[in-house]
């Protein structure tokens, strides 16, 4: 079977989200016999190219109407390389661009789809896919029926793949500017807030609840620790709610499912919502004034107590240290 | 201008899921339904464009619409308690999976021809976040995902996207399909008489087959299992115990 994966870029290279998803890339081509083909898109791009040629053959869309690539293009690109190479199973990264263009390229591909799979396996001969349900309440075992499958793969349910195995060659897709569809036009986009790795990529995240009163506070307790720490910042959605951080920090089930060495929840209750979103963490730690909150029961370090005294204590004691 | 707008039960996210003993579905019995909050979010910006006014067009109807078994008719009451015109019920017997609601949504846009599709993101029970992007798809409509803004200027509507970059915005000419994310707007409660006068509203029934929809199905489970932590907290004393313990046991500072 072929295997097309669809990788995201920014103006570094390849997303690591991208790379998390080759690693099940891999393992369903292994247990399926399938060969991995891989398609980049965009204006510009023969470095991503290039760099995602140390995993497998590529297809290259490269053109300027790619350049802020929408979802109506995208998905046009997806399906017709999808229908091009044959392939039997189509794989991106479950982001908000994945989720939106993959997405889409499903609707044109039959709808046999599963969103956020976190392992695969053969059972009884055909491949199964995992994914949580419920807000992480069930993990389900799933099969699809249709041709190709479509699957986005949770990230952070994955180390990234390093470059290996088959490497290939790049070929440039023929796409005619003039007949990738015209619906969508992008306007504008935001620039990320502040210089903290992103929630989804750091290796620790600081995450606050609605212990924190206010942006301020949050900046100062959430930020300033996660500063000493090297972290992401996260937040749940009540400060989301409230205001206080940008929905890009929500983690959980309607936000984003991450999974750092170190996930510290300050403030945080545990709603089955927010657990859904951290709680395949390497190590989580909580810090809570309620002895009973739920968030213990899926922390592997608690401590309870007042986070406006314990914080900025660990404030000072990792200034000192560093 | 006429705005549809999709509509799932869901259980209560509150209450605790059990899995039935078939290990293939959830325990339904005495499990408590809601309206996918998601939906309630795309009802209230569909009230507020046509109460507003937003679109510039003096008649504005909101039609929600649910594709299910007839348990529905309580979920499109409530849309209709806080401000929908009118509700449709695909009766399915049991909820389809997302490609098969997108085939049936299409053929309810065919009839109905709204000039905006509104719906949730995702359902928060399966959690597929498909439906939006299929129905797009095989409509051929533009879409924007995951709204948290909508404004119209002339004949065209434009989309405050939330992306993981951030804030992305995009404009689509009409019919177009927007998906709602959580910061779009609050949802309203409905008032008692508006509960009371949504029961004498109409709910109209159309048999799935009636719409030339022979259900294709494209997801099977296999199995389900819970959600147990596998976690033991050790209850640490003070902050810089547990930087130390970090820091020794886990190697993680
Ligand atoms: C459909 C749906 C989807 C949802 N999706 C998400 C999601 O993706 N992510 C998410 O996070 N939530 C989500 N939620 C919301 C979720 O159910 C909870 O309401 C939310 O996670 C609660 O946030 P919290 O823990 O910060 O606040 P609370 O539950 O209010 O908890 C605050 C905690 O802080 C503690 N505290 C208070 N003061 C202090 C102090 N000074 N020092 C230390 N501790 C203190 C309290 O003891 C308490 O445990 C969703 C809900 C629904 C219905
Ligand atoms: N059975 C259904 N009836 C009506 N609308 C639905 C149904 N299933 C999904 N939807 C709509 O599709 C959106 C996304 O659902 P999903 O792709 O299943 O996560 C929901 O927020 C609803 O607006």
């Amino acid at each position: 079977m072929r295997i097309l994966v669809v990788l995201e870029h920014d103006e570094r290279g390849l997303r690591l989200a991208s790379r998390c998803a080759l690693t099940l890339a891999r393992e369903a081509a292994a247990c399926s016999d399938g060969e991995l083909e891989l398609l980049v898109m965009g204006y510009e791009i023969g470095f991503v190219a290039q760099e995602a040629a140390a995993y497998a053959p590529v297809y290259c869309a490269d053109l300027p109407g790619l350049q802020h690539c929408t979802a109506d293009r995208a998905a046009k690109v997806i399906a017709d390389a999808a229908r091009d190479c044959g392939a039997g199973l189509v794989m991106g990264a479950s982001t908000s661009w994945g989720k939106d263009c993959v997405g889409r390229a499903g609707g044109l591909l039959g709808g046999a789809m599963a969103t956020d799979v976190t392992a695969c396996a053969m059972r009884d001969g055909i491949l199964a896919w995992r994914r949580a349900m419920f807000a992480g309440g069930v993990g389900a075992w799933i099969a699809l029926e249709g041709d190709p499958l479509i699957v986005t793969v949770l990230p952070s349910a994955f180390d990234p793949a390093e470059p290996g195995g088959e490497a290939g060659e790049v070929t440039q897709m023929e796409v005619e500017e003039a007949t990738l569809p015209n619906q969508i036009r992008f306007e504008s986009a935001g620039t990320k807030s502040g210089g903290r790795p992103d929630v989804t990529e750091a290796a620790i995240v600081v995450s606050g609840g609605r212990a924190i009163r206010n942006s301020d506070d949050y900046e100062r307790l959430i930020g300033g620790l996660a500063d000493q720490m090297g972290a992401g910042t996260g937040s749940s959605r009540a400060l989301v709610d409230a205001g206080i951080t940008p929905n890009e920090l929500q983690v959980g089930q309607t936000g984003k499912i991450v999974a750092p060495d170190l996930y510290l929840a300050i403030g945080i209750s545990g709603a089955v919502q927010h657990l859904a979103g951290m709680k395949n963490s390497k190590v989580v730690a909580a810090i809570n004034s309620d002895p009973e909150a739920p968030i213990f029961e899926f922390a592997d370090y608690g401590l309870v107590g007042d986070a406006y005294e314990i914080i900025p204590e660990l404030i000072a004691t990792l200034s000192d240290d560093g | 201008m006429k705005i549809l707008v999709p509509s799932k039960r869901v259980p209560d996210p509150d209450q605790r899921i059990r899995i039935a003993a078939s290990g293939h579905a959830i325990e339904k019995d005495d499990l408590p339904f809601v309206l996918n909050p998601f939906d309630a979010i795309s009802i209230e910006e569909a009230l507020r464009i046509r109460d507003e006014n937003r679109a510039g067009e003096d008649e504005g109807e909101v039609v929600v619409v649910g594709i299910g078994g007839a348990a529905y008719e309580k979920e499109l009451r409530t849309a209709m308690a806080m401000g929908a015109d009118r509700a449709l019920l695909v009766e399915c017997e049991t909820a389809p999976d997302p490609w098969n609601v997108a085939r049936i949504l299409q053929a309810v846009v065919e009839r109905e021809q709204p000039a905006l599709v509104l719906m949730g993101k995702q359902a928060v029970d399966d959690d597929s976040n498909q439906v939006g992007q299929f129905l797009a798809a095989l409509l051929d409509w533009p879409q924007a995902t995951f709204a948290s803004k909508i404004e119209f200027d002339a004949g065209r509507v434009r989309v405050t996207r939330e992306t993981d970059m951030g804030i992305e915005t995009v404009s689509m000419e009409l019919p177009a399909v927007i998906t709602a994310d959580l910061r779009l707007n609050e949802p309203r409660y409905a008032s008692l008489p508006a509960i009371m006068k949504a029961k004498r509203k109409p709910v109209d029934r159309i048999d799935c087959a009636d719409l030339g929809i022979a259900i294709e199905p494209r997801v099977r489970i296999l199995e389900m299992e819970p959600l147990v932590s596998k976690r033991t907290c050790v209850q640490v004393s003070s902050g810089t115990e547990l930087l130390a313990r970090l820091r020794d046991e886990v190697g993680v500072l």
